[in-house]
């Protein structure tokens, strides 16, 4: 059936090639931890995608029940985390995920500097890791204060000082990421909202297209 | 026909309009998002009235004392009335001076001779800074610059307090 399926979609469309692009190509053996155990350093990167797809998961179902409103933030994450089956589950997944994406990230870039992976022709796409590196601690950054507890009050009260540090700009970098030039409240909430779950995202996506398109194109860097 | 001149190819004009059109019809499109997003560094901001803190000025003495008030804080589609606090006093010039009570090290709440060890001082308890009654900052304290003052103003001998004034560390 599902065969059927297949092949009535390929005989129209010729999806074999479009298949074959995206998911069928050789590992090399040095990168293949059942040859060597010690290549599963090779794992992270994929890893890290892997739980950013989660995070993308969990984040999308926790918008059924968040609210971006000062008056009911917070309820609506403690209704989520008391009163919802799973939800508990749910928003620990998208909590732990934020801090174990770090991590997995960082270990990747660690494996990539010290194989010296991003030499040339790599640079580029080392470029855009560390793009994509700064887009995940301001998607870190803007998830903090979404549960509007005092954590997360204090936490970008502190964020936004740092970002007024900025040489020339600071101050209106500052007021255009709080929406106020001296309150962190509603506005502040709404916005970091829209770029949490936006805006970011958005541009995480575009990265993302363009590291692994990068890494198709270059292949994985030899071994050592 | 001269040769000389350079001709633009049908190709090419059409290149030309279509990606200027287009790009215009982008840029156009992109206006208003933009000028949206921006909206709140370009507002003017209200520095706020000042507002009557219910202090008389004949109370007012050289030992400083706690005045607690509220302001109304509009925050775009939210208004609330968040409370304020001061020290208040007159100095040796008999000047009226009314500090902010946070900490300039970590946004603690600092109170008049809060430790018995320092007299004439002002404490901070979560990390034993210290501030001179003047507001200064002791060096060797955690906090590195002196405490804010409020703007202030007196009418008909009722104290009227602004925006708290940060001043830079010695």
């Amino acid at each position: 059936m599902l065969q059927k399926l297949y092949d009535w979609i390929d005989d129209r469309v010729d999806i074999t090639p479009i298949w074959r692009d995206i998911a069928d190509h050789e590992v090399p053996e040095h990168v293949n931890p059942a040859h060597h155990f010690s290549a599963f350093v090779y794992c992270f990167g994929g890893l890290t995608f892997f739980v950013v797809v989660i995070q993308i998961l969990s984040g999308m179902f926790l918008t059924m029940y968040y609210v971006p409103d000062i008056e009911n933030a917070w309820k609506s994450v403690y209704y989520l985390q008391t009163e919802v089956a799973h939800g508990q589950i749910v928003r620990g997944m998208h909590h732990w995920g934020a801090s174990v994406v770090i991590v997995m990230l960082l270990l990747h870039t660690l494996r990539v500097f010290f194989q010296g992976a991003y030499k040339k022709p790599r640079e580029l796409n080392w470029i855009v890791g560390v793009l994509i590196f700064f887009v995940m601690l301001g998607l870190g950054f803007t998830g903090y204060l979404l549960p509007w507890d005092n954590k997360a009050y204090f936490a970008t009260q502190v964020g936004l000082e740092i970002a007024e540090q900025v040489p020339f700009v600071g101050e209106q970098l500052k007021i255009l990421l709080a929406g106020d030039a001296s309150i962190v409240g509603a506005q502040t909430l709404t916005r970091f909202f829209a770029i949490h779950v936006f805006f970011l995202p958005g541009a995480l996506f575009a990265l993302l297209a363009i590291h692994f398109i990068l890494i198709r194109r270059q292949g994985i860097s030899g071994p050592l | 026909m001269s040769d000389k001149k350079q001709q633009v190819s049908r190709r090419q004009f059409l290149n030309y309009t279509l990606t200027g059109v287009g790009g215009f019809m982008a840029a156009g499109l992109l206006v208003s998002p933009l000028r949206m997003a921006i909206d709140p560094v370009l507002k003017e901001s209200s520095s706020g009235d000042l507002v009557n803190v219910g202090l008389s000025v004949d109370d007012i003495t050289s030992e400083p004392q706690r005045v607690d008030w509220t302001v109304e804080q509009v925050d775009g589609w939210y208004e609330s009335e968040p409370s304020r606090s001061a020290w208040v006093f007159k100095n040796d010039n008999g000047d009226i001076v009314a500090l902010s009570p946070i900490c300039t090290h970590l946004g603690c709440v600092v109170s008049w001779e809060g430790s018995e060890d320092y007299p004439n001082q002002f404490f901070c308890p979560c990390h034993d800074g210290r501030y001179e009654k003047d507001g200064t900052n002791v060096p060797g304290t955690p906090p590195l610059a002196p405490l804010p003052y409020y703007e202030h103003e007196v009418r008909d001998g009722i104290l009227f307090l602004g925006n708290p004034i940060s001043r830079e560390g010695a």
